[in-house]
């Protein structure tokens, strides 16, 4: 297939220059290390935008490919390419960065090199996963990840932030582990490691995975990206990561980490292993739904805001999961909706909750209180993410969760009611949260000549403001992108009619077989159609 | 005579350091030091002369064929690191004398012997010439009595080692009565006594499952290692088990390879015994040299899950995947030993992971490097432990050993713990200990660099190397 062009490679990997630039400045020339990280990732983001232009909404498929060969033996292909459900995450991406760098202008202040130069890598490596199509170099990327992300815990974190980085690491790298032999097997059955080729292979019936191998394969895939989303009950190491991390490592780990697992169920889960996905589609639900109840009941009683944010990130993946195991396209495009919301909004709430910190050193929300009276630009801005995140018509969560909602209902009503109380829990813990600290008269002294926004901090919050207000009123502007890919991942669930193996007569008492009517009605078997791919009831 | 060009060079070079040992200074021992090194460099130079003749030497003794060749790479490659590494070790401790270089060398021209060995007694004479230089090597530090501790355990346990090769030997020879490799091959499914001649192969399991560091053969590896003088650990840790991984390998292959029914789960079960106990013991240490031996253990486990794959079904692979880990494994190990030589500071006090603490503020490039041994050792991406270990779960599952694949899987995941805590004390922790050290050493960085920029080649440009190494598995007659 001819390279169409170097721009995702580019994308992929100006960070890292620039991180390499990064090396030459001297250490405690803070002004430029963080221009030049600044500058770095708004390069990256304007250049994905380009991919917006050359991406066109009605071709089925990958666009940008790039397939190049890079090991011979195993054959491993650096193969990139972006589809609609990846395109908008890489955006995410490297729109995010660019406002978590500005967000950690003055907050970091210890080795300052070493923290933006983890940030840049850690940006190559989150756009690397979204865009590979070869599974070998999917997993290098998602390995590469762990490292900046267990740095930048592990250094400019709060208290207790060695265990948080430590259970970050050996949770995700517990998944990984055995995502890479489930990788490797997929290898030995199917010859390849790309992605395309796996699936047109599955698809045209080349290649069948028994039920038990599938299950199987399923199951280490699943477990990954269960803990990456992070699915009940495997969130634990959620809540002490995102508290313990300074604010940008909190911002890129909920705004992009996450859907990191989300993205693997869409793009890997589903389209290989359909048949197992539909098997265990009760219990993922289950599960989804006990994270989303779970996670806003636990919200609701934290005392700490980040703490809070990071249960509201499991309620609000819990509905991401949820659309996505309802096999249905609104559903889909629900899920991938609400994925880009959940990165804008509660990467906007940990912006807030950063800059809260910096002014009075505590996330505790008692130590807040008619912070709307100092802080009246700030209250504003606060309130807008606030009913962004909790799903508020005409922004952008509302479209997100509608849209799960809606799949959801198709599939099982069940589900959709214990999903939509989720709704309401949100905003019970939001807006109490947002009642303690801001409304009502300054409890505390000591907030009562706390400053205004500052202009960066201005400059970070109107972006996000402005992306919100955006995806909630336009959103056909993005589903339309997306929507054939949410397509695709139904197409590529379907397999090819297995005929069933013919019947062996029956015996009867004696042990002499049965003479049946090999033609009639009688003796017609009804022949199930192995594994549909649509998934209607 | 080309043939054996390496191992006569390094002999030569020994010799001449010895014979003109008397005639040097005290002060100046040094300058033998760079005789050896010259030596060594000029063995690897040869290397290219021996493999341009290929045949067998010593009236058939010895063989150079792709496979001799590759593990000769990975030996004599390591010879000139160790010395490298070594010199300013042994100047700081006041240890600068020639023998050492010229135990060094010796124990390569064993090794040598060993992975060119066609014949069994061969095999042991290898097997002698490296280990009774390896037990001098592990007293060299005579004022230390953990070093006189190290040597001691070596030595015994490992003449009872080397004794359990030489029956196994003797009962191959009297069931079926030759002792070359090639001649066994036929000779041992014709054999009248089986029984006599499984015995007499495990028994050369167990010895050379000593020198690998299999469990249960592995009591002596942590006290060895940490007692023993760094540099030596390091030569002991990357030298002898490559040189004992290819007589297995060899023995398994060339000659007892219709038995593979029967050595395929004494292996299998040493793997995965080996993986499990060697990373889970390596969680509780807090002498990061130790912590590193039994970390050698765990990786001498992964080992023999490639063998036990090329037992099972996938023979070129699970051969090749095992010849590309020894290289990436000796580079780790190298570069990781001899760093911790450096930091060790003067009479190694200083090697708890509480000393490690704030390096990253101190030494940074020490630290990276530090770190990027412990990550490729961990298996993260980007490195060429990382790849190794890919091939050796591929060759693992193309001979269908699934579980031994989630364990060694698993197995990985241990390491994590005590792979980070070492990371996380370098750059999480602030330093405390005073800086005994001093500045890096020449030697020291040359190593370091060349050990890491291996590292990292291995994982961008691994084609050369597995080419050779499938290669070298399918010479392996």
């Amino acid at each position: 297939m001819p390279n169409e062009s170097y721009l995702l490679t580019v994308v992929t990997f100006l960070p890292v220059l620039g991180s390499a630039g990064l090396l030459a400045l001297r250490s405690d020339d803070h002004t430029w290390i963080r221009r030049l990280a600044l500058v770095t990732s708004l390069a990256t983001f304007v250049l994905s935008l380009l991919m917006l232009r050359g991406f066109d909404m009605n071709m089925p498929g990958y666009q940008l490919v790039e397939n190049r060969p890079w090991i011979e033996w195993p054959p491993i292909k650096y193969h990139l390419g972006v589809d609609g459900l990846s395109l908008f995450l890489v955006i995410l991406t490297t729109f995010l960065t660019p406002i978590s760098i500005l967000a950690s202008w003055q907050s970091i202040r210890t080795r300052v090199k070493g923290f933006f130069l983890m940030m840049l890598v850690l940006e190559t490596g989150m756009v690397g996963v979204f865009l590979s199509l070869d599974l070998f170099l999917f997993f290098v990327f998602w390995e590469v990840m762990l490292v900046p992300m267990y740095f930048l815990i592990g250094i400019w974190g709060h208290e207790r932030r060695i265990y948080a980085a430590i259970k970050f690491v050996l949770f995700t790298m517990a998944g990984s582990v055995l995502m890479l032999v489930a990788i490797l097997w997929l290898f030995r059955i199917s010859g390849t490691f790309d992605l395309t080729v796996i699936q047109v292979m599955l698809q045209s019936g080349g290649l069948r995975l028994d039920r038990t191998i599938e299950l199987l394969l399923f199951g280490a895939f699943f477990l990954a990206f269960a803990i990456k989303v992070p699915l009940f009950p495997l969130h634990t190491w959620l809540p002490d990561a995102h508290v313990e991390a300074p604010t940008a490592g909190s911002v890129i780990l909920a705004g992009v980490l996450l859907k990191m697992g989300t993205y693997g169920l869409l793009r890997f889960c589903l389209p290989l292993f359909p048949a197992a996905s539909k098997e265990l589609a009760p219990w993922v639900a289950g599960l989804a739904i006990i994270g989303i109840l779970y996670g806003a009941l636990v919200s609701m009683v934290q005392p700490d805001l980040k703490k809070l944010i990071a249960y509201s990130s499991v309620s609000h993946l819990g509905f991401v999961v949820l659309g996505i195991f309802s096999f249905q396209a609104i559903g889909i495009q629900g899920a991938i909706y609400q994925m880009l919301n959940h990165g804008v909004s509660t990467g906007g709430l940990f912006l807030v909750a950063g800059m809260l910190y910096e002014r009075r050193h505590t996330h505790l929300i008692k130590e807040f209180g008619g912070l709307g009276t100092p802080m009246p630009a700030f209250s504003a801005f606060f309130l807008f993410i606030c009913l962004s995140s909790l799903g508020l018509p005409m922004l952008n969560g509302f479209v997100g969760e509608f849209l799960i909602l809606l799949g959801t209902y198709q599939t099982n009503v069940w589900w959709a009611t214990s999903a939509a109380l989720g709704v309401i829990l949100a905003a019970v813990y939001l807006l109490w949260a947002y009642q303690r600290a801001i409304f009502g008269d300054v409890t505390n002294e000591k907030n009562r000549a706390l400053p205004d926004c500052s202009l960066r901090e201005r400059l970070i919050l109107w972006p996000l403001c402005a992306v919100i207000l955006w995806m909630g009123v336009a959103s056909p502007m993005f589903l339309n992108r997306t929507e054939m890919a949410s397509q695709q991942v139904l197409e590529q669930m379907k397999r090819p009619e297995v005929p069933q193996p013919p019947v062996r007569a029956e015996k009867d008492d004696r042990g002499v077989p049965k003479l049946r009517e090999p033609y009639g009605p009688a003796a017609a078997q009804p022949v199930e159609p192995a594994q549909q791919g649509t998934g209607t009831r | 005579m080309y043939r054996m060009a390496p191992e006569l060079i390094v002999c030569l070079a020994g010799i001449v350091i010895m014979l003109l040992d008397p005639f040097v200074p005290r002060e100046r021992k040094g300058l033998l030091g760079r005789l050896g090194l010259v030596g060594a460099v000029g063995a690897v130079v040869s290397l290219p002369l021996m493999a341009a003749n290929a045949g067998t030497a010593m009236y058939g003794l010895l063989i150079v064929d792709d496979f001799s060749v590759f593990l000769h790479i990975i030996v004599f490659g390591t010879a000139p690191l160790v010395i490298l590494g070594s010199y300013h070790y042994l100047k700081r401790e006041n240890l600068q004398q020639s023998e050492f270089y010229a135990l060094v060398l010796f124990a390569t021209a064993g090794m040598g012997v060993m992975a060119g060995a066609t014949e069994l007694m061969t095999v042991f004479v290898g097997l002698e010439i490296s280990s009774i230089s390896s037990y001098i090597l592990a007293c060299y530090r005579r004022a230390a009595l953990k070093s006189h501790e190290s040597a001691m355990k070596y030595f015994l346990l490992g003449s009872f080692a080397t004794a359990f090769f030489l029956y196994g030997v003797a009962m191959v020879y009297g069931a079926t009565g030759d002792t070359r490799l090639n001649v066994l091959r036929v000779a041992i499914p014709q054999a009248a006594n089986q029984a006599l001649l499984m015995l007499g192969l495990g028994m050369m399991f167990v010895g050379m499952a000593f020198k690998i560091a299999t469990v249960p053969f592995h009591v002596w590896t942590p006290d060895v290692y940490e007692g023993a003088p760094t540099p030596v650990t390091a030569l002991l840790a990357s030298g002898p088990k490559a040189a004992a991984f290819a007589v297995l390998l060899r023995i398994f292959f060339a000659a007892f390879e219709s038995a593979s029914g029967t050595w395929f789960w004494a292996v299998w079960i040493s793997a995965a015994l080996t993986m499990v106990v060697g990373n889970l013991a390596a969680v509780v240490q807090t002498n990061v040299k130790r912590m590193l031996a039994y970390s050698s253990i765990a990786h001498a486990g992964y080992l023999l899950v490639a063998l036990a794959a090329a037992g099972g079904a996938s023979k070129e692979a699970g051969i090749a995947a095992g010849l590309f880990y020894l290289v990436a494994y000796a580079l780790m190990k190298l570069g990781a030993f001899t760093t911790l030589a450096h930091l060790g500071g003067p009479g190694e006090q200083r090697l708890e992971i509480d000393d490690f603490a704030g390096l990253s503020t101190r030494q940074p490039l020490t630290a990276a490097c530090l770190t990027l041994y412990l990550l490729s050792l961990l298996g993260l991406p980007l490195t060429a432990g990382f790849l190794g270990k890919v091939y050796i779960f591929q060759a693992a599952l193309d001979a269908q050993l699934i579980w031994l694949a989630v364990i060694m899987a698993l197995a990985t995941l241990v390491g994590a713990f005590y792979y980070l805590r070492v990371i996380w004390a370098m750059y999480f922790r602030e330093a405390q200990a005073e800086w005994t050290a001093g500045a890096l050493p020449h030697g020291v960085a040359a190593v370091m660099f060349l050990t890491s920029v291996g590292i990292l080649l291995l994982f961008f440009f691994p084609g050369p190397l597995m080419n050779f190494a499938a290669q070298s598995a399918l010479s392996l007659r």
